[in-house]
């Protein structure tokens, strides 16, 4: 797409043009998109993940949409939902009713909890033109049994897909797409990696601006921008502070503000990793792009790379045994379970979580929020103390 | 009171007794205990392994009926378990941390299958999950149910469901209860079962008459709901509807309304359809407040979310994996929000409704979120009174009378007004 050349910025112009897209909720770089590719179409998604492999290689770009956060004012949003449900489907229904979302052909809501779920039902009901689909992700991870009925869903996705654009997706373009979005997470990985090792030159809110952008451009622009950024971070100059190393999980769905972010790392803990974004990295390995059948490599990775979140059936508590595990690799002082408030799939998985920290001797604390969170301090004297207390027994 | 009332009520009494009975001897029997949900319960299936189900979340009202549920989420909550999630869930870890003593004061004995049928509830998942932690030594079986995103089920959810039934439920249940499957005992049960929902569907539409002989929303959660799910494939399952049925009938030829704890409703006043929950701390209350304005629920789809009758679906003995599929993808909460005003909009109209209530409930997302949409949507099409309440599950702190009582005053009153503008016209 013809935009800024990614690859000159400098560290600071590449967390501005981020910021600009975080911040924009008329989606200008959208609209943009779509002129300079005109037969293409826009299919929003809801948390937290979805094949964008697909959507892509139908000639369609893929906008996350995380809520607005405290940039909106609710005004026609709580006359949807009712005061003890989470705050994101409330930004997100105003933003549909404000027009913010006109040039979205279609939304996709990922089988991940009741509110998404039902959200797709108003959708339905409330903008009754576009395409609208509920994306039920096996929770049976026999190829046989999850993954025949996976690769339905997603053929069934295929062929709505061509239907709104009168555009095939074949198996080349399939594969370059998947190419694409390997070549996306590699980028990202090396990123975490870097941040994880010299928190202190990029701070947790550049971080998360960088990553929720991406949700937003096309996987191209996304990657251009990576590239450079690669670079340039490297050349910010900044002095490691006296600050515990934290992991910061629960957000993967509304968005703690950023003001949020921003305090715990003031209070005194590096977010060395998070789960704000975490369906960017929802493959751990890549994906095979020189299959002759494309649609089975995207099943095949769904069952076997993908990672352990709330949204997934886990009876045995794998995700309590990687978070552990990802503590220990990043050499983190201790966890923040840091959740929206009404979030069933969140909150549910807390207490063992919590139990499985207990049993691997690492120190946590806990707090929810909403998206449009104003005031911090609570949480910023939590975490100081958390940080204090951490040092200290050190 | 009607002696024929009093038939079934003791059936009632005598069935559910004998079942905690059961319950609490299986250690001296060696009979293996199934946990699973209402919304896709397998009975038949759990039946024909001689298992014995246990229901988490009618533990969790019969809790909340016995004033036990406070003390039970209280106990959870300080185990970590946040103040905004799904007070049954909480109600039942509760209950199990304080010794797990059942509604008849007996104590559960623990699972040796936790049946994780996903069916139109997310938080379900999270619970048996949270269960199994609990239950290190417990089999789990998940059985994922998609949900009728498209308003329809889809061929490749069909075939999904009966792998999983095959594959992963029919397994673990061999091997926990030692017993092969045996497809004649199971279809043996599927076509009581259908003997059953035909008796179930009249009762239910027994509302269409006025006076209602029945009242669908307490009365269906009281006494016709609970055998239904507990006991359907069994021949006492037949007969107590077949005995509840004939009370009905009763009722309908002597233009009797339905029995409340307070008495016969004596002038049927409104007739309502509601959606959603009701509330079990004060569920004597609650329904008073109904009775003292003469107001009888004709529909309710609480008594849909073990299943939906009304449409003609019955468990079927001809290719059962199917039918059970179909019977669990088609429960109320697992369809989409345009089928359940569907589903709204004809018992308003079939039932002939006057008007239309919404019991919203704090901790239950499945069915909360979009309830504001179903009412608007429900009023623009029907032109009908909505009105809108909130309480919990089981949850005391939130249940307000005063609240409840000036809402729903409101709402009688502009039932009122409507009566003889509807009238003239
Ligand atoms: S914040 Fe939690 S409950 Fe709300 S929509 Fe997201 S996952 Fe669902
Ligand atoms: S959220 Fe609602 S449907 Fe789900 S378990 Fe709780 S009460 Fe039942």
């Amino acid at each position: 797409m013809d935009y800024p050349a990614f690859k000159q910025f400098d560290y600071s112009q590449s967390i501005a043009f981020a910021r600009g897209l975080v911040d924009d909720l008329n989606f200008s770089y959208v609209s943009r998109w779509k002129k300079a590719n005109p037969s293409a179409r826009v299919i929003g998604f809801l948390p937290i993940y979805i094949p964008r492999e697909i959507i892509h290689a139908a000639g369609m770009l893929p906008v996350g949409l995380f809520g607005a956060g405290d940039r909106i004012p609710v005004v026609r949003g709580d006359a949807f939902f009712q005061s003890y449900i989470c705050h994101l489907p409330r930004t997100v229904v105003e933003l549909l009713l404000n027009g913010n979302l006109d040039e979205f052909d279609g939304f996709i809501f990922p089988s991940i909890c009741d509110v998404i779920r039902n959200m797709s039902g108003i959708f339905m009901l409330q903008s009754k033109n576009r395409y609208i689909r509920y994306l039920d992700f096996p929770q049976n991870f026999d190829e046989q049994i999850g993954g025949v009925f996976y690769r339905s869903e997603l053929e069934r996705l295929m062929e709505d897909l061509q239907k709104l654009n009168n555009s095939g997706i074949d198996t080349q373009r399939l594969n370059i797409s998947i190419d694409l979005y390997n070549k996306n997470r590699k980028l990202l990985k090396h990123l975490q990696d870097f941040r994880a090792a010299h928190p202190h030159k990029m701070s947790a809110v550049d971080y998360y601006l960088i990553r929720r952008a991406g949700n937003i451009m096309s996987v191209e622009d996304f990657n251009d921008l990576l590239e450079s950024l690669l670079e340039s971070v490297k050349n910010v100059e900044a002095d490691e502070e006296d600050k515990i190393r934290v992991v910061v999980t629960g957000s993967f769905c509304e968005q703690p503000p950023l003001g949020l972010i921003k305090t715990i790392e003031n209070a005194g803990c590096y977010i060395v990793d998070d789960d704000f974004q975490l369906g960017l990295g929802w493959m751990k390995k890549d994906t095979p792009s020189d299959t002759s059948d494309p649609v089975n490599a995207l099943v095949q990775a769904y069952l076997q790379d993908s990672i352990r979140s709330s949204a997934v059936y886990d009876s045995e508590n794998e995700k309590g045994d990687q978070l552990a595990e990802k503590v220990k690799h990043l050499n983190a002082d201790g966890v923040i379970f840091c959740a929206p408030s009404f979030c069933d799939p969140a909150l549910l998985d807390r207490p063992h979580l919590e139990r499985a920290m207990d049993r691997h001797h690492i120190r946590h604390f806990s707090f929810q929020y909403h998206e449009n969170l104003g005031q911090f301090h609570v949480i910023k004297e939590q975490a100081g103390t958390f940080a204090d207390m951490i040092k200290l027994w050190e | 009171m009607d002696v024929q009332k009093e038939n079934s009520m003791v059936k009632q009494k005598q069935m559910l007794a004998e079942h905690f009975m059961e319950l609490s001897q299986v250690r001296e029997t060696g009979k293996k205990v199934a946990y699973t949900f209402v919304p896709g319960n397998l009975t038949e299936l759990i039946y024909a392994f001689d298992m014995l189900p246990v229901y988490p979340e009618i533990n969790s009202l019969q809790s909340g009926m016995r004033q036990k549920s406070r003390d039970y989420i209280r106990e959870a909550e300080e185990a970590g378990y946040s103040e905004d999630v799904c007070s049954y869930v909480k109600c039942d870890i509760g209950m199990m941390l304080q010794g797990n003593i059942g509604p008849t004061g007996q104590q559960l004995p623990p699972p040796d299958i936790l049946l994780l049928s996903y069916t139109g509830c997310f938080v379900f998942m999270k619970w048996f999950e949270n269960l199994k932690q609990f239950y290190p030594d417990a089999e789990i079986a998940m059985l994922h149910i998609p949900y009728q995103e498209s308003g329809k089920i889809e061929a490749g959810a069909i075939e999904y469901v009966k792998q999983q039934l095959r594959n992963e439920v029919i397994p673990k249940f061999e091997k926990v209860s030692g017993k092969k499957f045996d497809a004649d005992k199971l279809a043996e049960k599927m076509d009581l079962s259908a003997s059953a929902e035909d008796l179930l569907v009249e009762v239910f539409d027994s509302a269409r008459h006025k006076p209602s002989p029945i009242d669908a929303y307490f009365g269906g959660v009281y006494y016709i709901g609970p055998i239904f799910t507990a006991f359907r494939g069994s021949e006492s399952c037949v007969e107590y509807y077949r005995e509840l049925l004939n009370e009905v009938n009763y009722r309908v030829e002597k233009k009797l309304g339905p029995i409340t704890p307070d008495g016969i409703l004596e002038n049927e006043r409104f007739r309502l359809v509601v959606e959603g929950p009701p509330n079990w701390t004060h569920f004597r209350n609650f329904w008073q407040i109904f009775y003292e304005m003469g107001a009888v629920f004709v529909g309710s789809t609480y008594t849909r979310v073990g299943g939906i009758y009304d449409e003609g679906f019955r468990h079927s003995s001809q290719d059962p994996l199917r039918s059970m599929a179909e019977y669990c993808m088609g429960c109320y909460t697992n369809r989409n929000l345009p089928q359940r005003i569907d589903l709204l909009e004809t018992f308003i109209t079939r039932y002939h409704a006057d008007g239309f209530l919404v019991n919203s409930i704090k901790s239950c997302n499945s069915f909360s979120a979009g309830q504001l949409v179903m009412m608007r949507e429900l009023e623009e099409r029907l032109e009908i009174p909505v009105g809108f309440i909130e309480t919990d599950l089981v949850d005391p702190r939130y249940y307000s009378y005063s609240n409840i009582k000036n809402r729903l005053d409101s709402f009688f009153q502009m039932l009122d007004q409507r009566r003889p503008v509807k009238s003239a016209g």
